[in-house]
C-alpha cells in the first residue's frame, strides 16, 4: 500500500532545488508566447501560477485563473515528446577515407532531465513511444539514452479542458503509472505519492508526511469530478473495425475538403512518430551526417516511393493518419495510439476534431 | 577539372546571388570546388560558356531577357533558378494585373526609352528549368546543398511540405492558434527555419507555395481571422504571388469582394 503525503505549497520550490541539486535539468510548464509549454524551471515562481487556459477547436489562450493556482493550466503545446524523440539529430557521420569510408555513430550524452508537472496523459503517450522505440532487439539508442534517466513528477488533473477526451481513452485523469512522484493540488497544498523507489527516496529527502485522511479523500474527489465532468468522448468500441469497414466513406473526402494537409497534428501529438532521414553532405564531399527529423504522414513527401506517391490526396493522408492512430495502431504495437490529450484538435489551425469525424463515420455506417 | 558555375541576374535585387558571397566560412571552399567563371557580382573576369551550372536570378522583364534566357539555357548543363523572381515572378510580377502602359509613364521622365514587357514571368515559362530554389532571399544552406548534390552527381533534393513541420521543430506556439494570427506557414513551402513565427509573427510565404496544400481551406481559415477580400488577396498576391495556386486563390478572392 502506496502511502499518501501531504506537501505544503512551498515543498514545490524544495523538490526543484533538490532535483537540480542531483544533477537534473528540471523542465516544467512554463508560459510563453501565449501558450504553456515545456521550458527549464529554475525556482517555483517560473511555474505559471494563477493562470488557466481557456481551450476549443483551433484555438488556445492563456486566462486568468485562481489566486495561488500553480498547476491550472491543463496542457499545452508541446507534449514530452521532442525530449525523447527528438525534432532534429544527427544518428551517423560518414567520412570519406583514402579507401572507402568510415560510419561512426553519433550518441547523444544529455544531462538527465526531470519533468516537474506532467500530466497522465502524456505518461501514457510516453509509455506508448517505449513501445515503439524499445521495443524487443529494435531498440533506438538515442531515445533510450534520454529515457532511462529521466524522473517524473505527474500531476493529476483536477479539471480538463474543452479538448480532453482521456477518460474515453483510460489514460486518465489520474496517472497511474510512469511516475516517480505524483502530486494531486489542493488549495492548502498537494496530496503526494511516490511511484518507484526514486520517487520514495524523494519523499525522505523533501521530509513529508502522512497526509490527513480529509485531504487524501479532498484529492480523489477532485479527479472523480474532473473525470465526471469531461464533455468529450470517443466511443472506442470496436474502432478498428469500423475504420477499416468504412474506408471508402464520403467522410473522408468532406473532411479533406477542410484539411491544410499542413502537419500540425501529427506534431503535436505525443505519439506520432513519423521521421525522414536525410543525409546532409559537407560542401567538400568528405563528409556526410545522416540527420532524422520529425516528418508527418500529412506531408506528400512522405508517401513517395520510387516513381510513385500512394497517397497523393489529402482524403488519403487524413484517412491513413487516423486509421493508423485509432485502428492499425491496436494491430502493430497493441494499443491506441491515441490517449485523448486532444492536442490534435486545440492546435489544427482550423480545428478539425478527430472524436468528431469518427462520431460522423459511426453514424453514417448505423444507418447502413 | 573543376565545374564551370555562371551566376546571371535577371529582373530581381540581388539579394540570392548574394547568398553565394554569405555563405562566408563556406565560400573559400565552394570556391575550390567550382571555377565561378561567370558571376559579375563575385569578380570582373566574365569567361564565355558552355557552363556546367547555371544559377539564374530575376524573372523576365524586358524583351532583350526574353532573348538572353534563350542564350543561357543554350549554354548551360544544369539550369537551376535561385529565389522567387527566378522561380514564380518575383514582386514585380504585380505588373501582370496592372496597366504598364500607365506605370511607364508615371514613372519615368522619358517613357520612350523604356523597353519593357507587360509581364513578369518566372524562368520556367520561357526555357526548361532543371532545379528550382525558392525564397525571398534563398537559403545559403539550401544553396550550397543543391550545388554540392550536383557536384556528386545526385539529383538535389529540398524539402517541399509546409512551414509548421519546421516550426513545430523548432518548439514553437502556433501564432495562429495562440494568437489569432494570419499566417502563410500551413500552405507554404519549407526552408526559412520558420523564421518569422519564431519571433511571433504570420508568415509571408517568402518560399512559395509547399507541394501539399489546400488553398480552399486556406482562405476559409483567413476570413474566420476576419482577413477577406482585398485584404486576403493581398497576402498572397506578394512576392510569390504569379505562382498558380496562390495566383488563382488571390484571383478568386479579389473578384468576390
Amino acid at each position: 500500500m502506496i502511502q499518501t503525503m501531504h506537501m505544503p505549497k512551498a515543498g514545490l520550490e524544495h523538490l526543484i532545488t533538490i532535483l537540480r541539486r542531483d544533477g537534473y535539468r528540471v523542465l516544467g510548464p512554463v508560459a510563453r508566447d501565449g501558450a504553456v509549454a515545456f521550458d527549464e524551471l529554475r525556482t517555483s515562481s517560473d511555474l505559471p501560477i494563477g493562470m488557466r487556459e481557456a481551450q476549443e477547436a483551433g484555438r488556445y489562450r492563456l486566462v486568468p485563473g485562481i489566486a495561488g493556482e500553480i498547476f491550472g493550466v491543463v496542457n499545452g503545446a508541446g507534449s514530452l515528446k521532442p525530449y525523447f524523440f527528438a525534432p532534429d539529430e544527427t544518428l551517423l557521420e560518414v567520412r570519406r577515407e583514402r579507401r572507402g569510408f568510415k560510419v561512426s555513430e553519433v550518441a547523444p550524452a544529455p544531462p538527465p532531465h526531470a519533468f516537474l508537472g506532467v500530466r497522465a496523459c502524456d505518461l501514457a503517450a510516453l509509455a506508448i513511444q517505449d513501445r515503439i522505440f524499445l521495443h524487443d532487439h529494435f531498440r533506438d539508442t538515442h531515445y533510450e539514452v534520454r529515457r532511462k534517466d529521466a524522473f517524473f513528477v505527474a500531476v493529476n488533473c483536477t479539471r480538463s479542458a474543452p479538448t480532453c477526451f482521456c477518460v474515453s481513452m483510460k489514460t486518465g485523469p489520474e496517472a497511474t503509472a510512469g511516475f516517480d512522484l505524483s502530486l494531486t493540488e489542493l488549495p492548502d497544498g498537494f496530496v503526494a505519492r511516490s511511484g518507484s523507489p526514486a520517487g520514495e527516496a524523494m519523499i525522505v529527502k523533501l521530509g513529508l508526511s502522512p497526509a490527513p485522511g480529509d485531504q487524501e479523500a479532498a484529492a480523489r474527489a477532485r479527479i472523480d469530478e474532473c473525470a465526471a465532468g469531461m464533455r468529450r468522448r470517443l466511443d472506442t468500441s470496436d474502432l478498428p473495425r469500423l475504420l477499416y469497414d468504412e474506408a471508402e466513406n464520403p467522410r473522408w473526402r468532406e473532411v479533406a475538403s477542410r484539411c491544410l494537409s499542413c502537419a500540425n497534428c501529427t506534431m503535436v501529438c505525443p505519439t506520432c512518430f513519423c521521421h525522414t532521414v536525410v543525409d546532409q553532405e559537407e560542401l567538400d564531399g568528405n563528409m556526410s551526417r545522416r540527420v532524422r527529423q520529425w516528418d508527418s504522414c500529412f506531408s506528400l513527401d512522405h508517401a513517395h516511393i520510387h516513381g510513385i506517391n500512394f497517397r497523393p490526396k489529402i482524403s488519403d493522408r487524413y484517412r491513413q493518419w487516423l486509421t493508423h492512430k485509432l485502428a492499425s495502431w491496436i494491430d502493430q504495437f497493441g494499443s491506441s495510439g491515441c490517449v485523448g490529450c486532444g492536442r490534435c484538435i486545440t492546435w489544427c489551425p482550423v480545428g478539425i476534431d478527430l472524436t468528431e469525424e469518427v462520431a460522423a463515420i459511426r453514424a453514417d455506417a448505423g444507418k447502413r | 577539372m573543376k565545374p564551370r558555375v555562371a551566376v546571371f541576374k535577371f529582373a530581381s535585387c540581388d539579394g540570392c546571388q548574394l547568398q553565394f558571397l554569405n555563405a562566408e566560412d563556406e565560400l573559400l571552399r565552394l570556391a575550390g570546388q567550382v571555377d565561378f567563371a561567370y558571376f559579375p557580382e563575385a569578380r570582373s573576369r566574365a569567361l564565355e560558356g558552355p557552363y556546367d551550372i547555371a544559377f539564374v536570378e530575376g524573372s523576365v522583364t524586358t524583351p532583350a531577357d526574353a532573348r538572353r534566357i534563350i542564350e543561357v539555357r543554350e549554354e548551360s548543363r544544369y539550369l537551376i533558378t535561385i529565389g522567387a523572381c527566378a522561380t514564380a515572378g518575383g514582386i514585380q510580377a504585380l505588373r501582370n494585373w496592372a496597366d504598364i502602359e500607365q506605370y511607364r509613364r508615371a514613372v519615368y521622365p522619358s517613357p520612350e526609352f523604356i523597353s519593357t514587357l507587360s509581364t513578369s514571368t518566372p524562368i520556367s515559362e520561357h526555357v526548361r528549368v532543371d532545379f528550382e530554389i525558392w525564397g525571398c532571399p534563398i537559403d545559403k544552406y539550401q544553396l550550397l546543398a543543391v550545388t554540392r548534390s550536383l557536384l556528386s552527381g545526385a539529383q538535389p533534393v529540398l524539402p517541399a511540405h509546409s512551414v509548421c513541420i519546421e516550426c513545430k521543430r523548432r518548439g514553437n506556439v502556433c501564432v495562429v492558434v495562440a494568437r489569432g494570427e494570419p499566417c502563410l506557414g500551413p500552405v507554404t513551402r519549407t526552408g526559412c527555419g520558420a523564421l518569422c513565427p519564431s519571433f511571433n509573427r504570420g508568415c509571408y510565404g517568402c518560399f512559395g507555395p509547399a507541394n501539399a496544400h489546400n488553398m480552399e481551406a486556406f482562405a476559409r481559415l483567413l476570413a474566420d481571422q476576419g482577413v477577406t477580400g482585398d485584404e486576403a488577396m493581398r497576402r498572397l498576391r506578394g512576392i510569390n504571388g504569379y505562382v498558380r495556386p496562390w495566383r488563382e486563390t488571390a484571383d478568386a478572392l479579389a473578384e468576390k469582394k
